[in-house]
């Protein structure tokens, strides 16, 4: 059974000139000690999507979803209160902006007890072990002193620690980590993924992982889920989808990382994320994509077999060219490297230039 | 080449009030910065956030002057240059800041935005101050017509163009970066960065290119000097910083920096501790207390740049062979 399932679940924010679908039919699964690492563009709704299933989205926030089992648990008809239970316990989650997620009026002691007098209803005493325990355990140097401290006395690196312990006080069976290293240095960053990890494998504790950074994705993930404008275009193993992606669009962005160039010109995605008001027709990646056809512009793609990264694209890279239905039987996708559209991404051309729009 | 800028132990010192009734502190933000930019070339200055980098950069650009040693830009010394001198030096260094957001001016329309800096430092007259801003307009990949819009109508990536354009308006020679790509998705931070290198060779600008991320500064750098805690403690070319660097700290810079590929990357060197604070550097080399390669004189005397092969390079255990040869990584055939 997996830990988290969420089927076709979809985000819908009320806003002044209509209603938009910031996540649009997602589907999560999560295994045990899994890593998953969610990937994408700022506007691709990463966020939203977890803050959605954590319930913490404003009230013009509209949640809908086929299905949505914790340890096969279904959270879609819990109270609020209920809810809280399981949230903060088993499944808690850390943010990009540390400093900004702790409360500034209050000791890291005290809110880190916060969270195990709420959950835990441990005594001052108990409380005040556990709360040594876990700065020692996050790597916080004189824990009795860092105890006593205020947020804004604290360093990037520590506050993103002091917040880690809080996540892991009640020993969450998912930790759900929203681009933790992206406002940290590249040295604290490193720091701060290895603890992470570390508490991940001797917990067997499981996390999601949302970044915009192919190389967190790459050192860290087992599963990569990638997203583009509130869909999933692609869900592949860490290793096959560096090696062979699916979709254009991980092709592009995988071409675009500065450490994958061999020096010149870097490969661009040109134009934008589509935004509330232009969103295309058919696939929403068209008027970006260099494989773009007139079937792309009108029809929204279908999902690929397991075997082409369930990439959510007409023309996934690396398969036959031509459309299922007009493939003889006995003829596989393999031996058509040849044939026009079987691009690999080394094939993506350089020079397509940034267009304004 | 002749340098196009040349530092000299440039420094500089803030003071910093610590309440009514005590003394100030002295910040040293940037100490003993002595380094050279010929014409044409790009120098990747690097270090994580309280090395002194931006506060170099706002001595470069003149924003401030150094408290202490000599920076001669173009051929003129900053500290002793009359008003005449500056005010044209000024036009010859332009400034790209980070966040496009911040930097433009949200009540002005982007042709005014670009035609500030024309307005205040040429005679051109209002249409051909026009003509000037739509030519820029092309020239960083905008449209003429987005000429009359507000910068709130235009997409990060857009916006930089648009702060790139107005640092070219007054064709200067020296184009300071300050990290100009890092508020930007991976996929828009491609696009500047082409166009960045498109207009170095078409105008032959000099770049001073600030950034934290060693991955961009690869691509972009001729030779990259790294900072910790206001020094220069490495500089060298491009190539030999990434196949063979020399101080640990850069060492551990390079290993701290995220693979290009799953399972790519070795065991991690891994850095403890954090920046000390520059109210109280550590004494002897400042990086010392995160060294493994620390030792007794380390802890007392500072070491200076010295040449070693290629590189210029701020280390006693360098200097006196401690150190193991490099850890080869994927940097080197990457």
């Amino acid at each position: 059974m997996s830990l988290l399932s969420i089927r076709n679940l979809s985000v819908t924010f009320r806003t002044a000139s209509g209603p938009f679908k910031a996540v649009d039919g997602v589907d999560i699964s999560v295994e045990p000690g899994e890593v998953l690492g969610i990937v994408g563009e700022s506007g691709s709704g990463k966020s939203v999507a977890m803050l959605g299933l954590m319930g913490l989205l404003p009230p013009t926030a509209t949640v809908t979803a086929d299905e949505i089992a914790f340890q096969g648990r279904d959270l879609r008809g819990l109270s609020r209160r209920e809810r809280r239970k399981i949230i903060g316990k088993d499944m808690a989650m850390i943010f990009q902006e540390p400093i900004a997620s702790l409360n500034p009026c209050f000791t890291v002691g005290q809110q880190i007890g916060e969270t195990l007098r709420e959950h835990l209803g441990l005594d001052k005493a108990a409380r005040r072990e556990r709360t040594l325990e876990l700065l020692r355990k996050v790597g916080i140097p004189e824990p009795e002193r860092r105890m006593r401290a205020f947020p804004h006395q604290l360093s990037g690196g520590m506050s993103q620690r002091v917040m880690i312990a809080m996540a892991i006080a009640c020993e969450p069976k998912l930790l759900i980590a929203d681009e933790p290293t992206t406002a940290l240095d590249v040295t604290i960053q490193a720091q701060i993924l290895d603890l992470l990890l570390d508490l991940q494998r001797e917990r067997g504790m499981a996390m999601i992982l949302i970044t915009h950074d192919m190389g967190v994705i790459a050192e860290t993930a087992n599963r990569v889920v990638v997203q583009y404008a509130g869909t999933q275009v692609e869900r592949q193993q860490v290793v096959d989808l560096f090696d062979e992606p699916r979709h254009p669009y991980t092709a592009a962005l995988l071409a675009a990382m500065p450490e994958r160039a061999r020096g010149g010109r870097l490969p661009t995605i040109p134009g934008v994320v589509p935004g509330q008001g232009d969103r295309p027709t058919g696939c929403l990646f068209n008027p970006r994509c260099p494989k773009a056809d007139e079937r792309c512009r009108t029809v929204q793609p279908p999902r690929q077999p397991r075997e082409l990264g369930e990439a959510l694209c007409h023309y996934p890279l690396g398969a036959d060219p031509r459309r299922p239905e007009d493939i003889p039987p006995g003829f596989g996708p393999d031996g058509l490297a040849g044939f026009e559209g079987g691009a690999r991404p080394s094939d993506i051309t350089p020079d397509m230039r940034g267009a304004a729009r | 080449m002749s340098p196009i800028v040349i530092a000299d132990k440039v420094g500089q010192t803030y003071s910093i009030s610590r309440g009514a009734f005590r003394p100030t502190a002295d910040l040293k933000a940037v100490q003993e910065a002595s380094f050279e930019v010929s014409a044409g070339e790009t120098l990747a200055i690097v270090g994580e956030s309280g090395c002194g980098k931006s506060t170099l950069a706002r001595m470069l650009t003149m924003i401030e002057t150094p408290t202490s040693g000599t920076l001669t830009i173009d051929g003129i010394d900053v500290a002793t240059a009359g008003a005449a001198e500056l005010k044209r030096l000024r036009s010859t260094v332009q400034i790209v800041f980070q966040n496009p957001y911040g930097s433009l001016n949200p009540r002005q329309k982007v042709g005014a935005i670009i035609e500030e800096p024309l307005k205040i430092n040429t005679d051109l007259s209002a249409a051909e101050r026009r003509a000037k801003a739509e030519k820029l307009l092309a020239e960083v990949g905008l449209r003429p017509e987005h000429y009359n819009r507000y910068p709130h109508m235009f997409s990060g990536g857009q916006r930089q163009r648009i702060a790139v354009a107005r640092a070219i308006a007054l064709e200067p020679k020296i184009l300071v970066l300050d990290e100009p790509v890092s508020a930007l998705d991976v996929s828009i931070q491609a696009q500047i960065l082409n166009l960045l290198a498109d207009l170095q060779e078409r105008l032959g600008l000099t770049y001073i290119f600030i950034s934290h991320d060693l991955s961009v500064v690869r691509h972009v750098a001729d030779r990259v000097m790294v900072m910790y805690l206001g020094r220069p403690i490495e500089i060298a070319p491009v190539e030999t910083l990434y196949t063979d660097p020399q101080h640990p700290y850069t060492r551990a810079l390079l290993a701290a920096t995220p693979a290009a590929r799953p399972g790519q990357r070795g065991e991690r060197a891994k850095l403890v501790g954090e920046l000390p604070s520059p109210f109280n550097p550590p004494k002897g080399c400042a990086f010392n207390p995160r060294c493994p390669f620390a030792d007794e004189r380390t802890r007392t005397e500072r070491p200076t740049l010295k040449r070693h092969g290629k590189t210029m390079v701020a280390c006693f255990a360098v200097e006196e062979g401690r150190l193991p040869p490099p850890s080869p990584r994927e940097h080197a055939e990457a």
